[in-house]
């Protein structure tokens, strides 16, 4: 396998990474247990401002187990979940777009039921909030929130392409578009921590390459925390990487430390290079 | 051809009261995929509160007004204190749950209010229209009934249409978990749903009171239509409740004005078996497989 980073200006995101307080969003000694079995071990990470940050490893290291920690799916055992440098407590999924966080899901997710700008819209409510009052006296306030979020969402749509397809339903549309949508949607509330979990599956390799690069242009925004298995968008977008096995941080730096870490050799690509 | 025009009116101001409890039932089923056997003891109840006012002096606005209100509360206090632990588990609790209210509501409904039947007035006159000096059967009282469900039909399609809080009621009917992750406030929205739907019921149970006696097992009959109104709507669809309400008037008016009133309850039970048959998803709604 080729791998091609991309040069991207590494020194003042590294220097962030070693600051916890100046961190974004983070994990700290995080372990989870599944019945005897061991799902995360004492996991550590965190992503600073403009940042990305992979997560990597084989199937079954504890990869999704770690995402989910992160978006409140999964309560660890032991450890915290970190945002600002400060521990965040019950963190739940509803939470998060509270807390400035947006994710994706595997797959796309999207209300089959409701056109491409009305799922967009959605996700831009974090910034319109029309009490239930308000909306059901139809008071002004509320018009003008329903045409920020109505602008806010055409927005999001024309940022990522998608602009044309605004009154269509998603089920009609072909799977990257529908990828794009789902990710204008999360985009659309406008967050300064973007999770994605496996973007890139189920798309072709030129897809593969304007996702990294859509990744990439996101960082002058927010930082992103990237859970991906595909090696190539990983290695050419990310700032760091954590390397999971067997629920254990294996490795974690650079792109180009970790390609050269022979546990990681050992754990990941050896694997990798071996299947493919 | 007179009989058959007093028939068709009749049957489409019985239709809209159908209408509006097919509603009721599909914002529920939407939102929570219950389906609420209780609803129109819940309407019923209201209706009591609403004629208890209008015994005691009120007018008959004051009553209708707080049989809304009271619905609105009713219907959020249902869901959140009885419903809520059983949202999302087997499907059977829920309908346990839902039976135990309806047996419930009446119960407590013969209690303060009696088991005899009592009369409930109406606002309009019950005379009939003069037309070419024949008198019909259609009533100032039934326009009032259809224009009310208009009336709240079209105040609950601008609320879906085009508000953010309607916008939020949709998406968490489609998908609770994403609209979660969204930072809609899911159960919030299912407790509006539930409000929504015991308002829309109460006004249901207050039009057919109207110029009509009630006691606690009026709305039996009613609610039985309305639910073969939103099976024949697809239960997933508010168009296909209020269509299918206006075609389950009419038909069992034509049952009752040709074939004789005794057989309205079986024409609507033949309907029901009949739409479950050739059509089970119903006439509205792309759903191909439903969850029984």
């Amino acid at each position: 396998m080729e791998l091609r980073p991309v040069t991207v200006p590494l020194g003042k995101a590294t220097d962030a990474t070693t600051d916890d307080q100046a961190a974004v969003f983070g994990v700290a000694g995080v372990s989870v247990r599944f019945g005897g079995l061991v799902a995360l071990d004492d996991v550590s990470f965190s992503v600073g401002p403009g940042q990305v940050r992979g997560v990597i490893g084989p199937n079954g290291a504890g990869k999704t187990t770690l995402f989910n920690v992160c978006c409140g799916f999964v309560r660890p055992d032991t450890g915290t979940v970190l945002r600002h440098g400060r521990p965040v407590r019950g963190l739940r999924p509803h939470r998060l777009a509270g807390m400035g966080i947006a994710r994706t899901l595997q797959g796309v997710g999207l209300f089959a039921g409701l056109t491409v700008l009305e799922n967009v819209m959605v996700g831009a409510e974090r910034h319109a909030r029309a009490g239930f009052a308000s909306t059901l006296f139809a008071l002004s306030r509320s018009d003008r929130d329903e045409r920020a979020l109505r602008e806010r969402a055409e927005r999001a749509l024309a940022e990522l392409g998608v602009e044309s397809y605004a009154a269509r339903l998603p089920g009609s549309l072909p799977y990257p578009v529908q990828k794009r949508v789902s990710l204008a949607r999360a985009l659309a509330g406008a967050p300064d921590l973007l999770l994605l979990d496996e973007p890139a599956s189920g798309l072709g390799a030129d897809e593969m390459a304007e996702l990294g690069e859509l990744i990439r242009s996101l960082t002058a925004r927010m930082s992103v925390v990237l859970v991906e298995h595909h090696m190539d968008l990983v290695m050419s977008v990310c700032d760091r990487i954590t390397v999971l096995d067997f629920g254990r941080v294996v490795a974690d730096g650079t792109p180009d430390e970790v390609r050269d870490d022979p546990a990681v050799i050992d754990a990941y690509l050896g694997e990798e290079a071996t299947h493919s | 051809m007179q009989q058959f025009l007093n028939v068709t009116l009749t049957g489409l101001a019985q239709g809209a009261v159908y209408s509006a409890i097919a509603l009721a039932l599909v914002l529920i089923w939407r939102s929570t995929r219950i389906v609420n056997f209780a609803q129109g003891a819940m309407a019923m109840f209201t209706t009591y509160i609403a004629l208890s006012l209008i015994e005691a002096g009120q007018s008959y606005w004051v009553g209708l007004l707080v049989a809304l209100v009271s619905g609105l509360v009713l219907g959020a206090l249902v869901e959140r204190v009885v419903v809520r632990p059983v949202e999302g588990g087997p499907e059977l609790n829920a309908v346990i749950v839902t039976l135990g209210l309806f047996v419930g509501f009446q119960a407590l409904a013969a209690i303060l209010f009696g088991s005899t039947f009592v009369s409930f007035p109406a606002p309009f006159d019950l005379r009939g229209f003069t037309v070419g000096g024949v008198n019909i059967a259609f009533t100032p009282n039934s326009i009032f009934v259809i224009a009310a469900v208009v009336v709240v039909m079209l105040a609950l399609v601008a609320l879906f249409r085009f508000t953010n809080l309607g916008l939020q009621m949709r998406a968490s009917a489609f998908s609770q978990e994403v609209s979660r992750l969204l930072g809609v406030r899911v159960g919030a929205m299912l407790t509006l749903g539930w409000a929504l739907a015991a308002v829309v019921g109460s006004l249901a149970g207050v039009l057919i009171a109207g110029g009509n006696l009630v006691s606690p097992n009026y709305m039996d009959a009613v609610v039985v239509f309305g639910f073969v109104a939103a099976v024949l709507g697809g239960l997933e669809s508010p168009g296909g409740a209020v269509v299918g309400g206006l075609t389950i008037g009419l038909l069992l008016s034509y049952v009752s004005g040709y074939l004789g009133s005794e057989l309205v309850a079986l024409a609507a039970l033949v309907i029901l078996v009949a739409v479950l048959l050739v059509r089970p998803q119903g006439l509205f709604s792309h759903a191909a497989a439903r969850r029984v």
